[in-house]
């Protein structure tokens, strides 16, 4: 669909060169005819890309999970089930189900705060809304271990809250903010934010102002104005934010290790030890693409369920 | 030592801190090791020309020396009397883990002279192949070295290694909160400081305490005993505000921790901001390592690398390391020009009792697995 308009647009300046029968009119001329070509020359790089640094890479863990950890930690290659079977492992579902249920939190969370932030810079930013839109990417310039670690020093028990409220009289002893599963949800929502944000202000910012002033016309108030016309129509917007910010959290091991208490572990964490302190890639491959697997079959069914929801 | 998640550590604190204390220094040069190692090894692979032997004979010295150590695990006068005395250019290149620097070798990163593991690591390399064997005829200074570090179980008579320096495993505390501690393990599973204890996150580092506790040895391979160790740590892990190897630092300076598991020159960093912060090595036992000098199989100028290490060796030269980086040196005839400040800290330098009772971790090759599985049922329990 997208083959047209270069061709066309190179067809034209070499028109306007005069140059008809010159040598790069006629390779124009014949890429005109081969658009599949023009289509795949563009294509190339990305697909480079993705093949020597996603699909081989890729390739070489879905061996590796088939194989066994050789006595010093190196993958000794072969051709057994054992790694997936011990993925299904019981003991791992509390984990799982932790980490299904911290990263469907923190969407919700980053919802529900960035749903009212990009509406009001999509309806009601007018000349600042570019400057609003890069203060909600400042955080990004700094590193976000950096700010985790703010994070720790705002949550600790001398920190920023526990010091203020004791100061106050309000508690005398320290609350426990620090390495529990508020902190690691809090973290989570806080650093996928942007996430959420920005594919609903793009979404809001695009939706047409007519329909909304049309519902009142028909008699909606405010509220069924969001309810029935603002919230269906963004719901591409919504799916795309849930998504970018479900699917980097629940693989998320930096803050769970960082903010997580013993019992605050994810998926994350678990891949994460088998490469880094069992050394057991093999395992640590399966884990992973089992990962994979299971996310595959949840967005497909979110997706799906999503896409239903918007023709009723 | 350093371990995997450091730099990250290291990465926020230069974000967060401006001046560095001396010891904290240590520690936070590795953010710059992470991110100059890759500039810095094309600059390793330079030096291509091999040791040369001349009409006589007798080996002679390369033009380079290509060292990769621990970042900021040196004096600076180190490498400068060495290029002086010898008049070989040292080529210096900085790792921040044992796991980075087996990749780096093991992806067949050829050019590194010296490479500094800790002994885990060297049975590991001797595993697969990625070491070659000293000639101590080059090295006559090996016999400066303490009588343990010349038979430990890793590497024993110094075929394939020479320690640099070398550090224990024990208890970080805070003196001011913790006001009955005593130097034992038991201190970790005491339910009154529930909440501010934290443990290591490596697997044997965790076993090894649990083990210790216990009466066992920590590289015991007896899948009973581990597993009783594995009890004895879910039945703390309630007590624990987390498992981690480099936050606990932080919150140790800043009251948050009280007694944590540790290295030590990581909980003598937390005390250079905190002063209530101590280090003890409990009377159970506790694990000492040893960060050695190594020459791996691709190595150019294996000659020159093993005069480096006689130079090292040299009574002076050691004590002047220790005296900049505040670990202890392997090298027995370097005491008297240590600091007696430093050789008179029971934490740096334990007195004799306490050497006694320090145990290195052994390499289990496939019994690692044991280990590794009983900490999956912790982490997951």
């Amino acid at each position: 669909m997208g083959n047209q308009s270069p061709s066309q647009g190179i067809g034209t300046k070499s028109t306007a060169d005069g140059d008809e029968s010159g040598p790069l009119s006629r390779i124009v001329m014949w890429l005109r005819g081969r658009s599949t070509l023009v289509a795949n020359v563009l294509l190339a790089p990305t697909m480079l890309w993705l093949a020597l640094f996603l699909l081989i890479p890729l390739g070489i863990i879905f061996v590796y999970s088939f194989g066994s950890r050789g006595a010093y930690g190196d993958v000794v290659l072969g051709f057994s089930l054992e790694n997936y079977l011990r993925a299904f492992n019981p003991q791992w579902f509390p984990i799982i189900l932790r980490s299904f249920l911290f990263a469907g939190i923190a969407t919700v969370l980053t919802l529900a705060l960035g749903y009212p932030l990009a509406y009001f810079i999509a309806v009601y930013g007018g000349k600042r809304k570019n400057m609003y839109l890069i203060l909600v990417m400042v955080p990004f310039w700094t590193s976000y271990l950096i700010r985790t670690y703010a994070w720790m020093a705002i949550l600790r028990s001398e920190g920023v809250i526990n010091t203020i409220l004791t100061s106050l009289h309000i508690i005398t002893e320290p609350l426990i903010l620090m390495n529990t599963p508020f902190s690691v949800v809090l973290g989570l929502t806080y650093g996928f934010m942007p996430f959420m944000t920005l594919p609903l202000y793009a979404n809001l910012e695009k939706l047409d102002k007519n329909l909304i002033e049309a519902a009142w016309d028909l008699g909606a108030n405010k509220f069924w104005t969001l309810l029935k016309v603002t919230i269906p129509l963004s719901l591409p917007g919504i799916v795309a934010g849930s998504l970018l910010t479900f699917i980097p959290a629940v693989g998320d091991f930096v803050t769970p290790t960082l903010l997580g208490g013993p019992d605050t572990m994810m998926i994350g964490n678990m891949i994460q030890q088998q490469f880094l302190l069992a050394r057991d890639w093999a395992y640590g491959s399966a884990l992973s693409f089992s990962l994979m697997a299971l996310l595959l079959v949840s967005i497909y069914w979110y997706v799906r369920k999503m896409g239903t929801e918007e023709l009723g | 030592m350093k371990r995997l998640d450091k730099e990250v550590r290291v990465l926020v604190e230069n974000g967060l801190q401006g001046p560095m204390s001396r010891r904290g220094f240590l520690k936070k040069a590795g953010a710059a090791g992470l991110l100059l190692g890759a500039g810095g090894l094309l600059a390793a692979c330079g030096g291509s020309e091999e040791d040369t032997t001349s009409t006589t004979g007798e080996p002679q010295l390369s033009d380079k020396l290509n060292f990769y150590n621990w970042s900021d695990y040196i004096s600076e006068d180190t490498l400068p009397g060495f290029e002086e005395e010898y008049g070989v250019q040292v080529v210096y290149d900085n790792y921040s883990s044992n796991d980075e620097l087996l990749a780096k070798i093991q992806a067949g990163a050829a050019g590194f002279d010296i490479i500094v593991p800790t002994d885990y690591m060297i049975t590991t390399m001797l595993g697969l192949d990625l070491l070659q064997p000293l000639d101590l005829d080059n090295i006559p200074n090996v016999t400066n070295l303490y009588q343990n570090f010349r038979e430990a179980p890793f590497d024993p008579g110094n075929k394939y290694s020479i320690p640099w320096q070398w550090g224990t495993t024990g208890i970080g505390y805070n003196s001011e909160k913790v006001t009955d501690f005593k130097p034992t393990w038991d201190m970790m599973w005491d339910e009154k400081y529930s909440g501010r204890i934290t443990m290591l996150s490596e697997i044997r580092d965790l076993f090894g305490v649990a083990l210790f506790k216990l009466g066992y040895s920590p590289n015991t391979r007896n899948a009973a005993e581990i597993d009783e160790a594995k009890e004895l740590l879910l039945e703390q892990k309630p007590l624990l505000k987390h498992y981690s190897t480099d936050t606990y630092i932080d919150e140790l300076a800043a009251n948050d921790s009280w007694l944590s598991h540790g290295w030590s020159g990581d909980v003598y960093q937390a005390q250079a901001e905190n002063p209530a912060v101590m280090y003890a090595v409990p009377d159970e036992g506790a694990i000492s390592w040893v960060d050695s000098m190594c020459i791996p199989k691709s190595a150019p100028h294996k000659y020159t690398a093993e005069v480096f290490m006689n130079y090292i060796l040299e009574p002076e030269v050691g004590a002047a390391i220790t005296n900049y980086v505040w670990y202890p040196s392997p090298n027995e005839a370097a005491e008297e020009f240590v600091d007696p400040e430093i050789l008179s800290d029971p934490g740096i330098y334990p007195p004799d009792e306490v050497m006694e009772r320090l145990v290195f971790f052994e390499e289990l090759g496939e019994d690692t697995e044991l280990y590794n599985k009983a900490y999956q049922e912790v982490m997951a329990g």
